[in-house]
């Protein structure tokens, strides 16, 4: 803190210095074969200057970053900030944050037992993770890897124009893949459990999730293309929602990048369909007091009953809109500017659970892993087609496992397409929280 | 900036160090990296970046377990500290310093001629504008232009305690360029990318005139897009825009780490007939300039040309140097990291299916119907069942033997041993593309190339019956 004050001070004339400071602790371990194969351990921090220039035609902001906190690599970084600034586009809408009132949500984010459970300990959870999944069934023929890791993390943000933001949050993970054969291939599976702290882990729910993946689509055959409904899986679910959050980015509307672009009031997906960001349900692992620019994260209805309500903005995008920001700044570390970004969004739960929903669905295809999302989601033209691994859903039930095929339509059409909304919401670790969404009308491509 | 990142004396005694609990193997890689990025949008020069990145990573190895710290500190004292963390996997604390002797430095210089520190940000922010000009030039339907210029000084020196001492100067730059054209029926995308393992003389006037009109061509042309078709058909990959096929089909299969785990579907296959005759198949370092080159890997071993499948049968993996180690061979250079806050594993470098001796052009001429992609996105693959996707970013219809209609993104699935089967005509006209290649976490720069060349059958992901 101390350090961040003295680089503001150092802010010369019509200039706004941003201080954006992060250290973390991360822990690592692989195990195989009963032993470890990886240990990491380490500490890391770094610093982000941003230096704005305010002139009449506008503002220029140059950045610059390093990745350690020493005397000579922060006053490098803050000379290149400036400089970098001179070359900017004067802008009229560029702007750093200013206190906006809005107080930071009381949540408790860190467990300190992240940094008090010993290392045997953690190792001792990554070898029985392992030997839970290497034991339980005999088609699993190998296990890849099985890890687990945790970090603490602290984040500073402070500016000339009045911020004052920090935060730490702690996370602990374990994850397995599993390969299981059945003499003739191979399918593999993946499970994951995560928490706050290392007492949060359920190893069994991690095994068991790896093991049925990977078992049940052994014999997984190509099926013929046709049209049908499918049931995306919680994770497979919370992909098509961070896909969907990316193009209510006030940013990528803005700029013209977003096909919710001029939709605001229309009704842009099924009335099923109610779609929140926020940061502040402690239950969401990405919940945060603070965003990215350092304004308190604060809860956003997006879409409500299937009618489009609001986007998220960070400072510049919401002048750049003529509205104010809904203190959804995302950063990516210390190298990354903000940006305007969902960072928890949840899908307000339905009635249903997964097997009432097979049920009303009758026939169609149950999508369990989604591939080539990167690749293969446009979200400024919303096509969209990825590969899938799943199992088909027959007279209401799980039949035959099928793989190397595609969903497709696009995004705008599968929106409108939901015909159940499941209540089995999985808090996952990334932008989304997940539950099991049925949509009609699916091209799936096979043979 | 001295000599090396570290002194001789003070990696021989970090090394000894880090061997004193009893490891049988360590290393310590020491990297600075400075980084620049200047970034046009909406016609506004949107944001300069310049970073700096100094640290190393220790590892120590004892049996088949890893020991891995890393630090911004390069003082002999945190270096020193960072030892002790790596070598805690060494359970027995024989004690004792070991006694380590460095060989003499190998050192490599870069083959760039502009060296990004030597480039007006000026210059920089006029090619930018220039992509602009050129993109936007090639029609009012072109709604958006982002330019992107980068480039990165990596200098490392690495050394372990079988004596190995080397260091590295790399140098890279990419200029990306993305259009969006507006129509009737929404919008569309266009991307091209220059990049190369090399300075600021790969951004040509001509080379950048070029690559802005081709992203902004590619996008005006996808507006009269129709729906990709859904299901099998044969597909033409222009030269140049399917090496990633290979990448993702076998490359990622043939990588050691998962071979020596019974993770790839190419496991046990060394000598067998996995691919078409027509399909030769190199991983290949030593491609100066181009984006995946390496004088030297991650771990200080030269980069080198390795036969993957010649002929169609496999030859051999790929290696770095704990799995090499554990075979009792050689590493095949294939030892890479993200940064020196990773541990390096195995990956590819520049990988290319050698040409054919077919012609481009007849090779179109005679698929009655098919798809003929002009470029591919990314892709990914499950090397344990060799399922991979990858997306087609400019693709067309091919009817009667003739390119026609514009298709829209879509992904292409398949099956990595099935498809490599399928290579049925490879033509003379190579070319290369840059790329990002993620796994477990790390990304690193590598290049693709292939000639023109058919696949008899690819299940194609779009919604048109």
């Amino acid at each position: 803190m101390a350090r961040a004050e003295r680089i503001l001070e150092s802010a010369k004339g019509a200039e706004e210095v941003e201080v954006f400071l992060s250290s973390g602790v991360d822990t690592e371990v692989q195990a195989y074969q009963g032993e470890i194969e990886n240990l990491s351990s380490a500490t890391s921090s770094g610093i982000g200057i941003r230096v704005l220039r305010d002139s009449a035609a506008g503002a220029q902001v140059g950045t610059a970053w390093a990745g350690s906190l020493d005397e000579e690599a922060i006053a490098d970084a803050l000379r290149e900030a400036r400089d970098n600034a001179r070359f900017a586009t004067e802008d009229e809408f560029m702007a750093f944050a200013r206190p906006d009132g809005v107080e930071g949500a009381s949540l408790q984010l860190t467990d300190e037992s992240v940094l008090t459970t010993p290392i045997d300990e953690k190792i001792a959870m990554a070898i029985e993770l392992e030997r839970m999944v290497r034991s339980s069934d005999p088609r699993i023929r190998q296990v890849d890897s099985a890890n687990y890791s945790d970090y603490v993390a602290e984040a500073v943000i402070m500016s000339t124009t009045g911020i004052r933001a920090s935060y730490t949050r702690s996370g602990a993970f374990v994850s397995v893949e599993a390969i299981a054969t059945d003499g003739q291939s191979d399918q593999t599976g993946w499970g994951l459990s995560a928490g706050r702290a290392p007492s949060d882990l359920d190893l069994h729910e991690a095994a068991t999730d790896a093991i049925s993946r990977a078992t049940r689509m052994l014999g997984a055959v190509k099926p013929a293309s046709m049209k049908c409904s499918a049931v995306f899986d919680p994770r497979s679910a919370a992909t098509l929602l961070s896909i969907i959050g990316g193009a209510l980015s006030g940013e990528a509307v803005v700029y013209g990048r977003s096909f919710f672009a001029n939709r605001i009031g229309e009704d842009v997906a099924s009335s099923l369909f109610t779609l929140i960001d926020d940061p502040t349900d402690p239950r969401h692992f990405a919940a945060s007091v603070f965003d990215g620019e350092g304004l308190a994260c604060r809860r956003n209805v997006l879409i409500e009953k299937g009618q489009l309500k609001a986007f998220v903005y960070d400072t510049v995008s919401a002048r750049r809109a003529g509205t104010s920001s809904t203190g959804s700044a995302v950063r990516g570390g210390i190298a990354g500017s903000p940006s305007a970004g969902c960072r928890a969004l949840q899908l307000e739960p339905g009635d249903f659970d997964q097997a009432e929903i097979f049920r009303r669905v009758g026939n169609g295809i149950f999508v369990e892993s989604l591939t080539g999302v990167h690749s293969g989601v446009n979200a400024i033209s919303g096509d969209f087609s990825v590969g899938v691994t799943g199992l088909m859903i027959r007279d209401g039930q799980l039949a035959e496992p099928v793989r190397e095929i595609t969903v497709a339509s696009t995004l705008q059409r599968m929106l409108l397409d939901v015909l159940y909304v499941g209540n089995d919401v999985e808090w996952l670790p990334g932008s989304a929280a997940g539950q099991s969404i049925a949509i009609e009308g699916i091209a799936v491509s096979g043979s | 900036m001295s000599e090396t990142l570290v002194e001789h004396d003070v990696l021989e005694r970090v090394l000894g160090e880090a061997l004193g609990r009893g490891g049988e193997f360590a290393e310590v890689f020491a990297e600075d990296r400075t980084t620049a990025s200047a970034m046009l949008d909406q016609r506004r020069i949107e944001e300069l970046s310049s970073g700096r990145d100094r640290g190393a990573g220790i590892r120590v190895v004892v049996g088949e377990t890893t020991g891995f710290a890393h630090t911004a500190d390069l003082s002999e004292r945190g270096l020193l500290a960072a030892a002790q963390a790596a070598a805690a996997v060494a359970r027995e604390g024989r004690g004792g310093v070991r006694e380590i002797a460095l060989d003499a430095l190998r050192d490599y210089p870069t083959h760039a001629t502009i060296l990004p520190g030597d480039v007006d940000k000026a210059r920089k922010i006029e090619l930018l504008r220039y992509a602009d000009d050129v993109a936007r030039s090639e029609g009012l339907s072109i709604t958006q232009v982002q330019v992107a210029l980068g480039d990165s000084t990596r200098r490392f020196v690495v050394a372990n305690s079988e004596g190995v001492f080397a260091s590295d100067h790399q140098v890279r730059t990419r200029f990306n360029i993305s259009c969006v054209a507006s129509g009737d029926a929404g919008m569309q995308t266009g991307y091209r990318p220059i990049a190369g393992t090399s300075g600021f003389e790969i951004l040509t006037m001509q080379a950048v005139e070029e690559a802005a009109r081709g992203a902004a061509k590619q996008a005006i042309t996808k507006l009269d897009a129709r729906p990709a078709p859904s299901g099998d058909l044969p597909v033409v990959l222009a030269g140049g825009s399917g090496g990633i096929l290979f990448h993702e089909a076998c490359g990622h299969g043939l990588e050691a780490d998962a071979v020596l785990k019974n993770a790839s579907v190419y496991a046990g296959k060394v000598g067998e007939q996995v691919a078409s005759p027509l399909v030769t198949l190199v991983d290949d370092g030593t491609v100066t300039g181009e984006w995946g080159y390496l004088a030297i890997d991650d771990e200080g071993r030269p980069g080198a040309r390795n036969v993957l499948i010649e002929n169609g049968v496999l030859t051999d993996y790929m290696w770095d140097y704990l799995r090499a180690r554990k075979e009792g061979r050689g590493s095949s250079g294939n030892g890479r990291r993200q940064s020196y806050q990773h541990l390096p594993m195995v990956r590819m470098t520049n990988t290319y299916l050698l040409a054919g001796e077919s012609d481009a052009d007849e090779i179109v001429a005679q698929t009655p119907r098919g798809v003929y992609v002009a470029q591919l996105g990314g892709g990914s693959v499950n090397t344990a069942t060799g399922d991979f996707v990858f997306g087609m970013t400019s693709a067309f219809l091919i009817e009667d033997g003739k390119i026609t209609a514009p298709l829209r993104d879509c992904n292409l699935i398949g099956n990595g041993p099935e498809i490599l089967q399928r290579v049925d005509a490879v033509a003379k006209d190579f070319s290369m593309m840059p790329g990002t290649c993620g796994k477990d976490g790390q990304s690193v720069p590598v290049g693709t190339g292939q000639a023109t060349m058919r696949l008899s059958s690819v299940t194609i992901g779009g919604t048109a019956p």
